[in-house]
């Protein structure tokens, strides 16, 4: 143990220039699915070598010259005791979620990576406190990162269990939660954290403005989330990613830590720019999406008047027989499918048409589903090959020699509106351009709005017909009645 | 400001604060470059403030140049990672802000050292941080793998 102990820093400095390189090395690989396993895997590896590096700093300050030698030892149980149970706890999360709760499942582990990073500040305030009763001094920009690790973990925290109850659709969540003078409340709790944080900052041996602090932080957390409805969760899971990234960035300074710099530096990219594409793909700014309401127009036309006496519905005989004499079918999954567990029988569906020599894609919009690239994982899940997996610039040219498209699960995603009618709420929103392919076959259960809250003339245009059902059932009807 | 005058300032701030210590005198000091405050030479109490003081900013300024690299370099890459990738990027990306798990290691190791002197508070904000980040780091690696080992081309 004493060689662990007094092993030269340099080395363990090495160590993390070396863990960095290769999240950096792991990021590069997942730029293409055929790397992306491996670069999972250096990523992990990274972590472990981090981590590894980081025991003899551990023991170091456990157990050193005129420290009894009990802690030392007691430090690496308890530490094991936390790292078993926490990877019992990770490794069930893993294998049991299922992939159509993926979106839970991030906002969650993002909440605990939040959480660490307010505990580790609260514990390092506690030792500062003890180094400042003790006559040493403390460095301002320590005093300044743990504040800041504090506030944005616990905002990180609380938001993203806010976010996961959203998702979850726990009732007291589902509705997004608006009154009056919520801005105003948000401004002031915003002004008060700042006061407080100044304040923290210039009494750096005060514990009790820490948690204040923390505090305020999740009442914030709360506060700015919860008025955010279901369908924007995507951009709020990203941006809440990038800050558990700036989380760790500012726990780096604390620490003087360059590996959790470097790494909360790419993790805080890539969730801004994640949130940026998914705030673009809906034509609507982030302060929007956060701030704003979503809604219909006053202006808007009513249901009754897009749909009135227009509205066509089918049967899976009907839908099958098109189906035989197509020769290109383009598949449009929405959250819908997610939602009905359909991807098998879309996916075995796609297989039957395609073994009859008909080509089929599959059309992902960027927001569809509830997080970025929802629709890919659930696809790729049912054995869909990701070669057919296109993205909307790839595939909006091709709608016009497009013989039947299924539209299954989604809604605002494909409404021509947006082109259209400049006063509508997604107005400018790029969408899929289903319209125009020969025949649009819409599988929904009812003419419901989609998350926008606004009539889709798309259900009532002259090529459509409405297939109305539960998703996964009206695959599955449409399969046995092709096979017959 | 030319070229030349916005670079000198920038190396002489980032490169030799592993050269310097608070104990160096002012003469000392001088005789490396360093620009101690004329008042203030010759009283020892106040150079070794300075120094101190400017070796605490070093330290932030080179801490914030790896910050500011980092996202540079972050950027290039995420930018060029297809929508296709976007969920397991994020699960991915997710444990890898885990990496707190190293700062809870430490705050867990100096635990112990407050718990023998005065309570064991610091230590279980320790213990529970290791627990969190260990689920974030574990489980979203674990959870990312699971993913992209289903993404496969047309055979």
């Amino acid at each position: 143990m004493d060689y662990l102990i007094n092993i030269n820093p340099a080395y363990l400095n090495l160590a993390y220039v070396l863990a960095a390189v290769l999240f950096i090395i792991g990021l590069k690989g997942l730029c293409r699915p055929r790397t992306a396993v491996r670069g999972n895997i250096l990523n992990a590896t990274g972590m472990l070598i981090a981590v590894l590096a980081t025991v003899p700093i551990m023991l170091r300050e456990g157990y050193g010259p005129g420290k009894p030698l009990v802690s030392g030892f007691s430090t690496i149980g308890l530490v094991v005791a936390a790292v078993l149970i926490g990877s019992v706890i990770g490794v069930f999360f893993a294998l049991k979620i299922r992939m159509t709760s993926m979106p839970q499942m991030v906002a969650l582990l993002n909440g605990f990576g939040g959480g660490a990073s307010v505990l580790v500040a609260g514990a390092e305030q506690l030792v500062k406190k003890k180094d400042l009763l003790e006559g040493n001094t403390v460095e301002l920009n320590v005093s300044i990162a743990i504040l800041a690790s504090g506030l944005i973990g616990a905002v990180t925290f609380w938001g993203s269990l806010v976010a996961f109850a959203k998702l979850e659709e726990y009732k007291s969540f589902k509705k997004p939660f608006f009154y009056p003078g919520l801005k105003t409340i948000n401004a002031l709790l915003g002004i008060i954290a700042i006061v407080l944080f100044v304040w923290g900052v210039m009494h750096p041996e005060s514990t009790a403005i820490y948690w204040a602090l923390v505090l305020l932080a999740s009442v914030l957390g709360l506060t700015l989330v919860n008025p955010i409805g279901g369908a924007d969760m995507p951009v709020v899971i990203a941006l809440l990613n990038s800050y558990s990234g700036l989380a760790a960035a500012s726990t780096g300074f604390v620490l003087g830590n360059s590996v959790l710099i470097i790494a909360g530096a790419l993790v805080g990219a890539s969730g801004v720019i994640l949130t940026q594409i998914m705030c673009k793909a809906m034509n609507r700014s982030m302060t929007n999406v956060l701030f704003g309401t979503m809604g219909p127009s006053a202006s808007a036309p009513s249901a009754d008047d897009v749909y009135g006496g227009k509205v066509k519905s089918t049967t899976a005989d009907e839908v099958a027989m098109m189906l035989d004499g197509a020769r290109r079918v383009v598949i449009v999954p929405g959250y819908g499918m997610a939602v009905a567990q359909a991807q098998h029988a879309v996916s075995e569906l796609a297989e039957y048409l395609e073994s009859k020599g008909v080509e089929v894609d599959f059309a992902v919009h960027p927001v569809a589903g509830r997080m970025p690239g929802h629709m890919n994982v659930l696809l790729a899940e049912a054995d869909v090959p990701y070669d057919k997996l296109r993205e909307m610039d790839e595939v909006n040219p091709t709608f016009s020699q497009t013989d039947v498209a299924i539209v299954i699960g989604a809604n605002d995603v494909v409404n021509p509106v947006a082109r259209t009618d400049p006063n509508s709420p997604i107005a400018g929103m790029p969408i899929l351009d289903v319209d125009k392919a020969r025949t649009v076959v819409i599988i929904k259960r009812s003419l419901s709005p989609g998350f926008a809250g606004i009539p889709n003339p798309l259900f009532a245009a002259d090529n459509t017909l409405m297939y109305f059902s539960d998703g996964k059932k009206a695959i599955l009807d449409l399969l046995t009645a092709l096979k017959e | 400001m030319t070229r030349h005058g916005f670079l000198v300032p920038m190396l002489r701030v980032g490169t030799p604060s592993f050269r310097r210590s608070a104990s160096v005198a002012g003469g000392d000091a001088e005789r490396r470059g360093q620009c101690v405050p004329t008042e203030d030479r010759g009283n020892e109490d106040k150079v070794a403030k300075f120094l101190n003081e400017s070796k605490i900013m070093d330290t932030f300024i080179v801490n914030f140049t790896i910050f500011v690299l980092a996202c540079f370099v972050g950027y290039e890459i995420i930018t060029k990672i297809p929508p296709l990738l976007h969920t397991p990027l994020m699960s991915g990306s997710n444990a890898i802000s885990g990496i707190t798990l190293v700062g809870s290691l430490v705050a867990a190791g100096s635990g112990f050292v407050a718990l023998i002197s005065t309570d064991g508070l610091v230590s279980v904000l320790g213990f529970l941080a290791v627990l969190f980040a260990t689920i974030n780091v574990v489980g979203g690696f674990l959870v990312t793998d699971r993913m992209l080992s289903m993404f496969k081309k047309k055979d």
